[in-house]
């Protein structure tokens, strides 16, 4: 994988321990320098956009910053908003997850399931459970088995994908009205999916940040070998980074769940999770190699993705049309981020 | 090579356990059926290990497969005569975004994941952009008989395999491998290690045009002609023994990876496992293969030349 270099150390102001500048080439080193980091390039890119997408709407002759757009970019994003958390995770360990798109489905499966059969706080413990699992699969098969974690969590994902295609034609179980509340209630402007999304974030903040654990994902993902040789024990580390990305998964298969009333064997392929979620945090500045960025970045690229998208809605922009804008948008993203990275090294 | 030789094991196992199943499979026309299913992505995971080994991912060649089926279905909308100058354009499109996802994957920096992540959502959006939503169009029997024809792809197939493994015994070869195993230490050497990248991209383009243009013939135009085949390609490469990351594992043990996946794939209709259960076995299958390999590596040291003091 080619370089992706961030020396800017982690934007919640992390100390990296065992962090070096760049193991690949020996180039910069991090070090104090004036300027933005990438998470500050982020919200000026999600800055940028608002404006440049209000004055296109309100060319068009519509208003872009309505109460009804500004919740429904919330809605929109929450979703992914909460897999992209889990993602981060991941990949600043140094890992990737591929298996979250289907891990979405078949949570939801199971939270509709159980939920028709009456016990609301027994199928978020089951989706809990069931994601869980997966998350540890798909850790003991990345650090015991020393399968890649491209191909380990691609598999799970194609294990997954078969269990539920085999058993489900279409939508299967029922949410009951008390918990489409998650989907659907608001409080003032701000839904109650986007407060769920913002406690994971701010969760998945606080363990980067405040905890020895967040050091730890930071030292594997920037040099496993350092870490192992500083006493950190690597393989936890990536297994229970992979049980968090999962139980995130989960819980986004939990609030489709009660969007949609029933669970479906598709919603999360559907939605593209998968792929969808690693480019949203790369677009928050976060090295697909691992060990630098951070979950505020991710945050700004979910929700620079969900104004784009909002912004092609109210001009009525044609669907295909708005996935060439996004692959363009994210490949220039990361092309500014790699030449900020290189030109500092300079 | 001694790495990729677990591969043609496991081939010739499931090859073995598909004749006994179905003796069919032994005759001329049972076997030939076979090579002609798997060409194509025996095809893919040739141009997927050029990229693979030189370090880097290709994801958009799912997406370039069904570009390529649309545009030659829509351009030569059942007229015989576009045959020819559609299947060179055909090959440009492939070469062309083979050399975008390689000039934007070494010149501008991007990881290659990222490069041809974006590189599938604008070539799934603009080719259905262009159609209208979905496929419109007809293939000619000329262009179609590449992929119908059993000769006509066995022979492409073989012509492939035999171009990849000389490409990889020829100089660049060499240079994408030292590329892949140390960029640092290859560019200090003297390889030029963005122009062997580019190039590798570019070959993977072509490869997906080619089985492209298999894929029209044998399974006709559809907008989920393609789906999929970019992380088929991948797991049939590492299945070959090639290591992610790159700089290591053969071409030929590559492609012999995806006629494994393939024979792991008729195998699995014989014995009725077909539909959805599919997968959850081929996931299985998969991990269980390459952390066998995984696990089984530190253990059989093959001496190198340059370890030969340190052995004796």
């Amino acid at each position: 994988m080619s370089d992706n270099l961030h020396t800017t150390p982690a934007p919640e102001g992390v100390a990296l321990p065992g962090s070096p500048g760049d193991r690949k080439v020996g180039r910069a080193r991090p070090g104090p320098w004036s300027g933005l980091g990438s998470t500050q390039v982020v919200y000026l890119a999600l800055l940028a956009t608002i404006v440049v997408g209000w004055i296109l709407v309100a060319i068009d002759g519509g208003n872009l910053l309505t109460l009804e757009t500004v919740v429904g970019v919330q809605q929109r994003s929450a979703a992914l908003g909460i897999v992209a958390v889990g993602q981060t995770l991941a990949i600043l360990a140094g890992s990737l997850d591929l298996s979250v798109a289907y891990l979405i489905s078949l949570s939801s499966l199971v939270a509709a399931e159980i939920m028709e059969a009456g016990s609301v706080p027994g199928a978020i413990t089951a989706v809990i459970a069931v994601s869980a699992l997966v998350g540890l699969v798909n850790g003991v098969v990345i650090t015991k088995l020393k399968v890649h974690a491209f191909i380990a969590t691609l598999g799970v994902a194609l294990i997954i994908k078969g269990v539920v295609d085999h058993l489900y034609d279409g939508p299967a179980g029922r949410v009951p009205e008390s918990f489409q509340h998650l989907g659907y209630d608001r409080v003032g402007p701000v839904p109650v999916s986007a407060l769920l999304w913002a406690a994971v974030a701010v969760a998945a903040w606080f363990l980067l940040s405040r905890t020895r654990y967040g050091y730890r994902v930071y030292a594997v993902g920037g040099d496993p070998d350092v870490a192992r040789l500083s006493g950190v024990r690597t393989d936890r580390v990536v297994i229970v980074t992979h049980i968090l990305c999962s139980l995130c998964a989960g819980i986004a298969g939990l609030l489709l769940a009660s969007r949609l009333g029933a669970g479906a064997p598709t919603v999360g392929t559907d939605g593209g999770y998968d792929l969808e979620s690693i480019a949203a945090v790369v677009l928050g500045g976060t090295a697909l190699a691992g060990g630098r960025g951070g979950v505020a970045g991710t945050v700004g690229g979910v929700l620079l993705l969900a104004v784009l998208d909002s912004v092609f809605n109210q001009l009525e922009v044609n669907s295909f049309f708005k996935d060439v804008v996004r692959g363009v948008v994210i490949v220039a993203a990361v092309a500014v981020y790699a030449r900020r990275a290189g030109r500092k090294r300079l | 090579m001694r790495r990729a030789l677990p591969i043609f094991a496991v081939l010739a196992a499931l090859l073995v356990a598909i004749a006994v199943a179905n003796p069919f499979f032994l005759e001329p026309a049972g076997f030939f059926a076979f090579v002609k299913r798997a060409a194509p992505l025996v095809i893919l995971a040739a141009g997927q290990y050029f990229v693979i080994v030189s370090g880097e991912f290709d994801l958009s060649v799912g997406s370039l497969v069904t570009v390529e089926v649309v545009v030659a279905a829509r351009l030569i909308d059942g007229d015989e005569a576009a045959t020819w100058p559609v299947l060179a354009l055909v090959i440009v499109i492939g070469l062309l975004v083979g050399l975008v996802n390689g000039a934007v994957t070494t010149l501008l920096r991007v990881p290659s994941f990222i490069t041809t992540l974006g590189m599938m959502l604008v070539l799934s959006g603009a080719v259905f952009l262009w159609t209208g939503g979905a496929p419109r169009g007809a293939l000619s029997q000329a262009f179609r008989v590449f992929g119908r024809d059993t000769l006509w792809s066995t022979l492409i197939l073989l012509a492939v395999g035999v171009a990849a493994a000389l490409i990889m015994r020829a100089d660049f070869g060499r240079t994408l491998i030292a590329t892949g195993d140390n960029e640092r230490a290859a560019a200090l050497s003297g390889v030029r290690v963005t122009r062997a990248r580019i190039l590798a991209f570019v070959l993977s383009g072509l490869a997906a045009a080619v089985a492209g243009i298999l894929l029209g013939g044998f399974a006709g135009v559809s907008a989920q002609v393609g789906q999929g085949l970019e992380f088929s390609a991948i797991t049939a490469v590492v299945l070959g023994g090639v290591a992610l990351g790159g700089g290591r594992g053969s071409v030929v043990a590559a492609m012999a990876g995806a006629l494994t996946l393939e024979a792991l794939f008729t195998l699995l209709n014989l014995y009725g496992i077909s539909g959805a259960l599919e997968f959850t076995v081929q996931g299985v299958i998969i991990i269980a293969a390459v952390a066998a390999g995984a696990v089984r590596l530190p253990f059989p040291l093959t001496p190198r030349k340059g370890d030969a003091h340190v052995a004796s």
